[in-house]
């Protein structure tokens, strides 16, 4: 009886119908695109986007060029070097991500003791020429600058998570 | 001069070209197509004469399908032309020999009597006359013994042909289609339902 | 201006206004079917966009309504690029071979019974025939590329469509038995007759219903006959990028898309006259008429895109077993029996 049934439903080709009775339903189906430019998904405060460099409430820059988020750079995009500032303290005399190489991971963030460098939730921005792309020390900072108020409320938010 | 004559000079200076470029083009697969070319405007000219039928069969056999095969085989050789071309000189008196026997042959066998007939039109048919029908019925009635023959010939020809390509039983692993549409997922895979475990 | 006439007249004789008409009448037959094929690609984007719950193209236009032309013209500006090595003559002759058959087989498609630009007496053959030389477009494209890429794609490619080939031959010939007739018009004509025509109910004296296996085996051949999904061995992109056509780039590129969407309409008009009786209403009580083709084309254009949208690649052994061991042995048969069908008292088609 089974062996019946197999070559009927072999040879009127069911599994093949009923493929097309699913793509068939879905092309009257409510459509779920959304339009980009107009429309946007909602983001988690934990999106990992553009990065920045932050500062403390003082002005004063929380980097102390520690170097651990270059060590754990998986795609090896961050490059450090540091030295001693007119004050004697330990700071960054260069601070570089190459954002063609990054993979946007989020360990530099996890690694950072001071929650100096973070990705923050921007991703609309481009480069037009091949140098565009790496984010030196000063346009991390503008960038710490610019979105601080969003970088500490998300923060807030993830903190009772940590 | 009329138009078809025009038409008709059109073509033959296309297969002409053709069929000379087949034997001196340098490359293997140039000649090739160059044969293909040559098989289709013979096969235009054949139109033009009114027998459509063997114009289009010329097309859909030659053109459509031995020639495809020969395109294949000659494209996936890799053939070294210089060394082909070593002999051209020594073997010339035999081919020219060859070549102007057979002019001679098809001369007498087409000649004489056939230029003297020779019509600058195709023959008018009635309005119903069917190409097709008439070669069909030909065959099927007064030439039925040598096409049978043909077609057994032909026959023969496959089987050796598999016969020769054919190089013992498949060594590879195969799994037959018939044996994969008869297994059925309950066969292979067993489903559990498993109360959720709370980890408190 | 009147000499000149003069001297063409005499020249082509009588013939001069029967060349020019037709000439016309090519035109009136070419500008809708490139339009279509231009419309088919949106068509194809939108209806697999709404089957993947997208809505595909919706910008360039009301409705995306403009983007085939807008594609045109990005294609035209686009550089052909020719890739160093490449049998050059031939690598811009493929694309128009590929082409030129795909738009010289509507020369005898009817649209009705009058409306046919060559009645031709062998009509079906000359479409076979014609159909065949596509073949060289993809050949000569995949070896003149000089890319292994390309010419292992068009080895397949050509090796799918003549397997192909076959089977449809053979689907057609159940067809030329039943009408009797190789020209296309007798064929549709010779679907009006019949038990359920009498009665009023046309569609069931089509040819699909008694030629039935026969109809699914040209259907699926004709997709793999024009290198559709499931059946688009030649483009596979995860291991051939794409095929005979992977070094063709702007216009060049394009005639090779416009083929492959010209053949679709070509194979779908052929499916609507041999086998769903072409401008023949399906009911009695409607006229026939050159809209009826068009919507049973459209149908079996949708079919297609259906299928591309549903099915994924077939592999390629399984291509070739599915030709010469299925269809073949299918087709074979039914000829058989449609053959003792029609000379035994039972046959429907006297």
């Amino acid at each position: 009886m089974g062996a019946i049934k197999d070559l009927f439903s072999s040879l009127f080709l069911k599994e093949l119908l009923k493929g097309m009775s699913i793509t068939g339903r879905y092309l009257f189906a409510r459509k779920i695109t959304v339009f980009y430019p107009e429309e946007k998904t909602p983001q988690s405060f934990r999106f990992r986007g553009l990065h920045a460099l932050r500062r403390y409430p003082n002005g004063e820059e929380r980097c102390i060029s520690c170097k651990l988020c270059e060590a754990v750079c998986p795609a090896m995009a961050i490059t450090i070097e540091s030295g001693e500032r007119e004050d004697g303290s330990r700071r960054t005399s260069r601070y570089d991500i190459d954002l063609t190489k990054c993979i946007f991971c989020g360990f530099c963030e996890e690694a950072c003791p001071v929650d100096a460098i973070v990705e923050t939730r921007i991703v609309e921005y481009h480069g037009e020429e091949r140098g565009d792309l790496h984010y030196t020390k000063q346009m991390l900072l503008a960038n710490g600058d610019r979105y601080e108020a969003q970088i500490a409320a998300d923060r807030v938010m993830d903190a009772k998570y940590r | 001069m009329e138009f078809k004559t025009l038409v008709f000079y059109f073509l033959s200076a296309i297969l002409l070209f053709a069929a000379l470029r087949v034997i001196t083009a340098r490359n293997p697969v140039h000649a090739a197509l160059f044969l293909i070319l040559s098989f289709f405007s013979a096969g235009c000219i054949w139109a033009l004469l009114r027998a459509e039928f063997l114009a289009i069969a010329i097309v859909l056999i030659y053109v459509g399908a031995v020639m495809v095969l020969f395109l294949f085989v000659v494209m996936m050789l890799n053939i070294n032309v210089d060394r082909l071309r070593e002999g051209f000189w020594r073997y010339l008196p035999l081919g020219a020999l060859v070549g102007i026997l057979m002019v001679l042959e098809m001369a007498f066998i087409l000649g004489g009597d056939y230029f003297s007939k020779l019509q600058p039109h195709a023959p008018q048919m009635a309005a119903g006359y069917s190409n097709a029908k008439a070669v069909g019925r030909l065959i099927y009635t007064d030439f039925v013994y040598p096409f049978e023959l043909a077609s057994v010939v032909l026959l023969v020809a496959i089987v050796a042909a598999i016969a020769i390509a054919y190089r013992g039983p498949k060594k590879t692993k195969y799994t037959p289609p018939g044996k994969q549409l008869r297994v059925h997922a309950d066969d292979r895979l067993r489903v559990l339902k498993m109360q959720a475990e709370k980890d408190e | 201006m009147n000499a000149l006439l003069q001297a063409l007249q005499g020249f082509f004789g009588a013939d001069l206004w029967t060349l020019i008409w037709t000439v016309v009448k090519i035109f009136i037959i070419l500008i809708p079917l490139l339009l279509a094929v231009a419309y088919l690609t949106l068509a194809e984007r939108k209806i697999i966009g709404w089957m993947q719950v997208r809505i595909g193209p919706n910008r360039v236009g009301w409705w995306g309504i403009l983007q085939p032309i807008i594609d045109g013209v990005k294609l035209v500006l686009k550089e052909v690029v020719i890739p160093s090595g490449a049998s050059k003559g031939l690598f811009l002759i493929a694309p128009m071979l590929a082409f030129a058959p795909a738009l010289a087989a509507w020369a005898v498609i009817p649209f009705t019974d009058t409306l046919v630009l060559a009645n031709i007496d062998a009509s079906l053959l000359y479409i076979m025939a014609i159909t065949s030389m596509g073949v060289y477009g993809i050949a000569i494209a995949g070896w003149s590329s000089n890319s292994k890429y390309a010419f292992l794609g068009s080895l397949r490619s050509v090796a799918q469509i003549i397997s192909y080939e076959l089977a449809m031959g053979f689907a057609l010939m159940a067809v030329v038995m039943v009408s009797n007739s190789l020209n296309l018009v007798d064929i549709v004509n010779a679907q009006n007759k019949g038990l359920f025509a009498g009665a009023g109910l046309t569609f069931l004296s089509w040819n699909w219903l008694p030629l039935l296996p026969m109809f699914v085996v040209y259907l699926v051949s004709g997709v793999a006959e024009t290198n559709r999904a499931p059946f688009d061995m030649a483009e596979g992109e995860s291991e051939l990028v794409a095929g005979f056509h992977v070094e063709y780039s702007g216009m060049a590129f394009a005639v090779f898309f416009l083929a492959e969407y010209a053949n679709m309409i070509l194979i779908s008009a052929l499916v609507s006259l041999l086998f769903l009786g072409g401008w023949l209403s399906p009911v009695g009580f409607l006229p026939d008429g050159i809209l009826w083709l068009f919507a049973k084309m459209s149908c079996i254009l949708l079919f297609f895109l259906w299928i591309r949208a549903t099915f994924p690649r077939y592999r390629y052994d399984q291509v070739m077993r599915l030709g010469w061991k299925v269809f073949i042995p299918v087709c074979l048969i039914w000829i058989t029996v449609v053959g003792v069908w029609m000379i035994s008292p039972l046959s429907i088609w006297k």
